[in-house]
């Protein structure tokens, strides 16, 4: 039909769009909104964070300062230093429980596989907001199930929200709403592999799963890579969870638990924007650093 | 897989499959806690919610009133918030999916100067801390007066990288470079051979780029937390926050708690479900993004 359109009317006056022209023209809705709500934000930030604005004088040019004194901000590296406790206990576990229940999966070695696929999937369906939310209400100590369960066995009430307890509480949290989604992108990844590879292997007579972790799973290390660089970036804007924790847990989080937290605070509490402005361009450093160094090393151990 | 199942059918396999199962079960246990226990909270009265044993029912039965006082407190302002989210999610899915599509066809299908440093532009956009994107954005919104309305929340979600990357990995393999050299033969506009592929050929890959931005935004806290400050133009997850807030320090009144779980049992169910209807479109975009990456 579509053809017949094209034929009949050949002469019809029409704008044909030149093949040099025609990908900006298809870029421009794009990256006119890109430039608008990306590009000149970051640049007024910038701008933003080499000034200081003053009770006396008002707004001052000063150069580097804001970022001298993020450098040697004590509540901002506690705050990267959480970040660090944080990501070194979730990254792992979350992602070595999406690549085991992705191999199982994959290989078949158990029932209902369609089953258990989709309903771990469904806690990202649910925002951060009320994932959080669910979690508070459940690790309440006065009405909580887990200090209900303790009160029946005659033990003692756990504590979520001490020193020691609150990041894994909100590690737990953060594997329970993304587990599944990078179960999924693993499980993906090893569904792509040809299937010839794995009916050599079964006349070789290796096991399922034996067969899925020597073989296939060396095959989808790039994506592996991937949702780790993903994961690293996600940990360290951690901001929705901590931030509704802290009437439940007001010893533990502070307003710079976290570095968000705090360029949050310091923007719409202190009104301190420029300073805040600073933060956040530190953390992106860090946040680019940190995801460049691991893609460094996990290219050299890859190639090697 | 299956070939597997149907060759090695020893006793021994058979126990490691339900060991496998066993394991899978568990997870299963953990996944589903949190939403049972929000279905059996939203059913019980405030006494009860305190009184009774968390993950079963209580004996007396209260979610409709639950769901009423739900719908009607502070003049069922809980509506508008479902409203407001379903709203600004649908709009800005849509517009994401629509200009991701565009520029995704434009880098899977032309060579054109500065691509190569314009792809990796997009790209580093993921980096990006929300704070540094959000406070600037604050700034420049207020300047130009559309702070606390829509928009504020609606344009700068428009803006959906990672769908960019999905649309060019999908175009790659969906669309052959013969299909549209056969187009130019036949004398169509650059314009006119994207149209005209659009519903045949772009559809499954622009349905999982809107599923997927619709439900990031849908999603959303942070940056309808901080540009937005009249209830009214609240989505779900700002309104149930501050609901939540003020019910943990007491401030709110009681009877807060078991319509903050009504609303939480309100609010996710719609997203389960469709997630449960279309997930033969987001499993697709999650393992092309996989599988290219």
């Amino acid at each position: 039909m579509t053809d017949i359109a094209i034929a009949a009317r050949p002469r019809r006056a029409r704008v044909i769009i030149n093949k040099k022209i025609a990908p900006y023209i298809f870029l421009l809705p794009f990256l006119l909104l890109f430039a608008i709500f990306l590009i000149v934000p970051l640049a007024y930030a910038l701008n933003l964070s080499v000034y200081r604005s003053a009770l006396v004088g008002g707004l001052r040019f000063v150069w580097f300062d804001n970022y001298k004194r993020a450098f040697t901000d004590a509540n901002f590296w506690s705050g990267v230093w959480t970040l660090f406790k944080f990501g070194i206990l979730q990254i792992p576990v979350m992602l070595i429980l999406s690549l085991i229940f992705a191999l199982i999966l994959d290989s078949g070695v158990a029932y209902a596989r369609a089953f258990f696929r989709i309903s771990f999937f469904i806690p990202y369906a649910v925002p951060a907001v009320i994932a959080t939310l669910l979690w508070g209400y459940m690790y309440g100590p006065a009405y909580g199930p887990f200090a209900q369960l303790a009160g029946v066995l005659h033990l003692a009430k756990p504590d979520f929200f001490n020193d020691s307890s609150i990041i894994p509480a909100i590690a737990n949290i953060a594997t329970w709403e993304y587990m599944g989604y990078n179960m999924i992108i693993y499980f993906a990844a090893l569904q792509a592999i040809p299937m010839d590879l794995e009916e050599a292997s079964v006349m070789d007579g290796a096991s399922a799963f034996t067969f899925a972790f020597r073989i296939k799973l060396p095959m989808i290390v790039p994506t592996i890579i991937v949702t780790i660089i993903f994961s690293i970036i996600g940990s360290l804007q951690l901001f929705t969870e901590p931030y509704l924790l802290i009437n439940l847990a007001r010893n533990t989080i502070n307003s710079h638990f976290t570095p968000n937290l705090y360029a949050y605070t310091l923007a719409f509490i202190g009104q301190q924007y420029n300073y805040a402005a600073a933060i956040s361009f530190v953390l992106g450093g860090v946040v680019a650093i940190v995801s460049y160094v691991f893609m460094l090393a996990a290219n050299r151990r890859v190639s090697e | 897989m299956t070939i597997v199942g149907k060759t090695n059918q020893s006793a021994r396999f058979r126990r490691s499959r339900w060991l496998m199962t066993l394991l899978l079960g568990l997870y299963f246990v953990y996944t589903f806690v949190p939403i049972w226990y929000v279905i059996t909270s939203s059913t019980k009265t405030n006494p009860d919610l305190f009184t009774s044993f968390g993950l079963w029912f209580a004996s007396d039965f209260h979610l409709w009133q639950n769901l009423y006082d739900l719908f009607t407190i502070q003049h069922g302002i809980f509506r508008i918030w479902l409203w407001n989210t379903f709203y600004y999610s649908l709009v800005s899915g849509l517009g994401a999916a629509v200009f991701a599509t565009m520029a995704g066809y434009a880098f899977a299908k032309y060579e054109f100067f500065g691509k190569k440093f314009v792809f990796a532009l997009v790209l580093g956009a993921v980096m990006i801390p929300q704070t540094a994107l959000v406070i600037p954005i604050f700034l420049l919104l207020s300047k130009v007066g559309l702070l606390n309305t829509p928009f504020a929340v609606i344009l700068p979600q428009l803006v959906f990288p990672f769908g960019v990357f999905l649309m060019r990995a999908y175009i790659d393999e969906a669309i052959s470079d013969e299909i549209i050299d056969a187009g130019r033969v036949d004398g169509a506009g650059e314009f006119h051979i994207f149209s005209n592929l659009g519903f045949r050929l772009l559809m499954p890959g622009i349905t999982t780029v809107f599923i997927l931005a619709f439900v990031a935004s849908w999603n959303n806290y942070f940056l309808p937390l901080v540009v937005l400050n009249s209830t009214e133009h609240f989505p779900v997850t700002v309104g149930l926050a501050q609901w939540y807030a003020s019910a943990v320090s007491g401030s709110g009144g009681a009877l807060l708690f078991t319509v903050v779980m009504a609303g939480a049992l309100v609010s996710i169910l719609p997203v389960i479900i469709a997630f449960l209807i279309m997930q033969r479109f987001w499993q697709g975009g999650l393992s092309a993004g996989g599988v290219k990456a």
